[in-house]
């Protein structure tokens, strides 16, 4: 059984989501011709987290729910036009919802002011005085008349039901506080006992309401439980047949799915209201979109992720063996194998798939980070985003919350123009922020642009130069230049900003986005704006790797890094010193690391004539050629953490297992290179200042 | 997990006994998981000398601790006649390398006594008791949190 904990954590987790679609449909709501559908979505969402909220004694949750549900049915009754300012009122409602839910999740004090500071506008929206709304039950006489003198309402059950802690029983006692009633059951479904299954339902209930009672009120009855029964209501007519002769199936009478999609009759300032609204297909259309996910322990996708990871081995295994025994050239033998082997691919990929999750989860929030960046800073600006369907690992999606955060808020605060200078300019005084997502070859792109001003590389150079990042004079690119912006320290603005200025600048977002396995660039044009592109690996449980021989290792290189091979001649090689060593390649000196003294695999430096030079580039534009015994295939390896049972170990990001079962270190060239950089000398290019 | 000493049914507890450079030592059975033959380790670089390197314990990275050289007698030279004590301790699982398990024992508080007061030999810090048995057997009980290095000893 589940215990109390587990309700409240669930009920968090549904507010999440309602606060989500409550978020979105707001923002539909601004788009010229919006569906009446989507005020009713956020009626409801709105609606729901107070009912939860209520059953957990969340006052100042419930109050606040409350009076926004107030306004939202203003809006949705045509009492109250959704302008841009009850908009904007509207959004800092749904702000202010999320952070009283979130200091509730946390046990923590509600921010009252903030709340108390809402309702008020709230109240000289809707010029109402706040006395007249409390918590009167639903009373009847509000409701709109039916021509019908009573009800039959056919009630089956669904397993959801039960599992949802739901009780047949209490739903009929509510049905019978409704007036006059007539309860039949019908057992013709049970089957015997040796067909009989525990966990299916083959009790229906028929209920005969007399008296005058509205369909909208029955359907409030059956809120909670809509999704998982069967209902039907239909007028009492002289022909109304028990339950028992029932057709042993039956529809559900189109006038409830109407009255579910025209909203929630469960409030009491509710007015009549036609039961109008999009039809009954697209209800269940809404319903079967609704039904199609599941909530599934992200540890348990870990484990079976873990798993075809073993199986992926296993397989590698077999085939090694079959090599040996010298079976492979039987024909059935490879077919079979190659089967297990596409299967075992496909499986992989199907996992992956499981925990890909759309981009969208981060996108949204994004919304109000802008909205509070561009009140913050008094300059008008909207976020338009693109690709939130675009999928990455589950994992990945947590993780790109700060960077992104960071850049929006600096898009705003940095990139966008006051309103002055951009009317003077003769841009639309709203600044617009475009965040936008694509799969492009093999990898995410997530690009963050402004139509502000762009770069102004002449101040951002001064800058640098003045915070000594760069010698004075130093001959630098454009790209170069805007390169700086992502050096620890630096910070464009003159006083430090309550929004993005916090101490920490875009270092900390090339940072968070290096530690993710991506790149992030910026591309400015002056007067027209700035756009940074992060591009990120599609899963953080694959790498595309070089396996690489090292003495009798053998280890694994992220590919992304490996610029290209090299087995130079003689003539290019250079000694500098005792110890330092060069290649020459195509004009560039690049520093020679021997991996094998590195990793401490052997004393002796290994001769040059011997071996491969792999050039890699790390993500601070270093660059050096790693000297390794030999290359041995290329390969998708599943990162396996060495932190977990072990420890950190200098030069290695993590571990993985080989085909035969054998575990290979994977990496880190950038530490690799970082840590050789004070004694191989010659790093090249400016960021050498930030050493 | 059983966090310290797991008792079996007649009360006492139960040990699993095992030989390296001809001394008997135990670990408490209720740290330990499995035991598993000895496969080849891959080298992890700048560890300490003790560290015969990761194995792969279906999918799961384990560090192999090699008894011997921890406990002072040298390092030894894995053969296939090796044993691997898989264990897990304070949410770790530590693979221990040792000549051969020889038995399960159980042993009463009884039979426990403290270290002696030796001079400062190496083994004397990872030895927190002996288990003494009528016909003269000693074993000597191992504590898992001193084996493996600390943060400290993992260069970063």
């Amino acid at each position: 059984m589940a215990v109390p904990d587990d309700f409240r954590e669930m009920f968090f987790v549904e507010c999440g989501e309602l606060l989500e679609s409550l978020a979105n449909g707001l923002r539909e709501m601004e788009e010229p011709g919006y569906d009446k559908e989507t005020v009713h979505a956020v009626f409801r969402a709105a609606h729901s987290i107070k009912g939860g909220a209520a059953a957990f004694a969340l006052t100042a949750l419930v109050t606040f729910a409350h009076r926004f549900e107030t306004a939202l049915d203003q809006i949705r009754s045509d009492r109250l036009l959704p302008d841009a300012r009850v908009m904007a009122v509207m959004h800092r409602c749904s702000d202010c919802l999320a952070d009283l839910v979130g200091a509730a999740r946390q046990e923590d004090e509600p921010n009252t002011a903030q709340m108390t500071a809402l309702l008020d506008e709230l109240d000289r929206l809707s010029g109402e005085d706040k006395t007249g709304f409390g918590f009167v039950p639903l009373a009847l006489d509000l409701s709109p008349p039916v021509p019908a003198s009573g009800l039959v309402i056919r009630f089956a059950p669904q397993p959801d039901l039960y599992l949802s802690g739901n009780d047949p029983l209490a739903l009929i006692h509510a049905l019978r506080r409704l007036g006059p009633a007539e309860v039949a059951l019908d057992a013709s479904a049970v089957p015997l006992l040796e067909d009989w299954t525990a966990d299916e339902c083959h009790l229906r209930w028929t209920v005969t309401l007399t008296g005058n009672i509205a369909p909208e009120v029955i359907a409030t009855v059956f809120e909670f439980v809509e999704d998982c029964c069967e209902i039907g209501i239909s007028p009492l007519s002289a022909d109304s047949l028990p339950a028992a002769e029932e057709p042993a199936s039956f529809t559900p009478v189109p006038i409830l799915l109407a009255v579910e999609s025209a909203g929630d009759p469960a409030d009491e300032t509710a007015i009549a209201e036609p039961a109008s609204g999009p039809g009954p297909q697209a209800a269940r259309a809404v319903a079967a979109e609704a039904g199609a996910t599941i909530r599934v322990n992200l540890d348990r996708v870990d484990r079976l992720m873990n798993m075809i990871g073993e199986l992926v081995i296993k397989e590698a295994m077999l085939s090694q063996v079959i090599d040996t025994v010298g079976l492979s050239d039987n024909l059935d033998v490879a077919a079979g194998l190659d089967g297990i082997r596409q299967l075992a691919d496909e499986i992989q990929d199907s996992v992956m798939a499981i925990r890909a999750q759309p981009l969208k989860l981060v996108f949204q929030r994004m919304h109000r980070i802008l909205r509070e960046a561009s009140e913050a800073t008094a300059k008008p600006a909207r976020l338009i985003t693109l690709g939130e369907q675009t999928e990455v690992d589950k994992t990945m999606i947590e993780r790109l919350v700060d960077p992104l955060t960071h850049m929006i808020r600096n898009s705003v605060d940095h990139g966008l123009e006051d309103e002055v200078t951009r009317q003077r300019r003769g841009k639309p005084a709203q600044g617009t922020v475009t965040l936008s997502a694509a799969h492009r070859s093999g990898r995410v792109q997530i690009e963050v642009s402004d139509d502000g001003g762009g770069i102004d590389r002449g101040r951002v150079r001064e800058i640098a130069e003045s915070r000594g990042l760069i010698a004075p004079g130093t001959v630098l690119t454009p790209t170069e230049i805007d390169q700086l912006l992502f050096l620890p320290g630096f910070s464009s603005k003159q006083e430090v900003s309550a929004i993005s200025g916090r101490g920490v600048g875009l270092d900390v977002v090339r940072r968070e986005i290096m530690a993710l396995g991506g790149r992030i660039m910026i591309h400015s044009v002056e007067g027209q704006g700035s756009t940074f592109s992060i591009a990120l690996p599609l899963t953080l449980a694959v790498l595309e790797g070089m396996l690489i021989q090292l003495c009798d290792q053998t280890m694994v290189l992220p590919i992304t890094s490996v610029q290209e091979t090299l087995r130079p001649a003689p003539s290019a090689l250079h000694g500098i010193g005792q110890a330092g060593r060069v290649v020459a390649n195509r004009g560039d000196l690049i520093p020679i690391i021997d991996l094998g003294c590195i990793f401490g695999l052997r004393d002796q430096r290994a001769s040059l004539d011997d071996g491969v030079l792999i050039v890699v580039e790390t993500d601070s534009q270093r660059r050096a050629a790693l000297h390794v015994d030999g290359i041995v295939d290329q390969r998708q390896v599943v990162i396996k953490s060495l932190e977990e049972n072990y420890g950190r170990v200098a030069g290695v990001s993590a571990a993985t297992i080989l085909g035969d079962g054998k575990i290979a270190l994977i990496i880190d060239p950038e530490e690799i290179v970082l840590s050789c950089a004070g004694d191989a000398g010659l790093v090249p290019r400016v960021l050498s200042a930030n050493g | 997990m059983l966090q310290s000493m797991s008792y079996n049914a007649a009360g006492k507890h139960d040990f699993i006994a095992f030989k390296l450079a001809e001394q008997d030592f135990c670990i408490d059975i209720g740290l330990v998981r499995e035991i598993r033959g000895w496969t080849p380790a891959t080298v992890v670089p700048h560890a300490p000398d003790y560290i015969k390197g990761v194995i792969n314990l279906r999918g799961a990275v384990v560090a192999v601790v090699d008894l011997s050289a921890r406990l002072g007698f040298g390092p030894s030279t894995p053969t296939q006649r090796h044993v691997v004590i898989i264990t897990l301790h304070q949410g770790r699982v530590v693979g221990l390398l040792a000549d051969l398990v020889s038995d399960i024992v159980s042993a009463d508080e009884m039979q426990m006594q403290p270290v002696p007061d030796l001079a400062a030999d190496p083994a004397r810090e990872f030895i927190t008791g002996m288990i003494t048995f009528e016909d003269g057997r000693i074993l000597r009980k191992i504590d898992l949190a001193q084996l493996m290095p600390t943060p400290q000893e993992v260069p970063v």
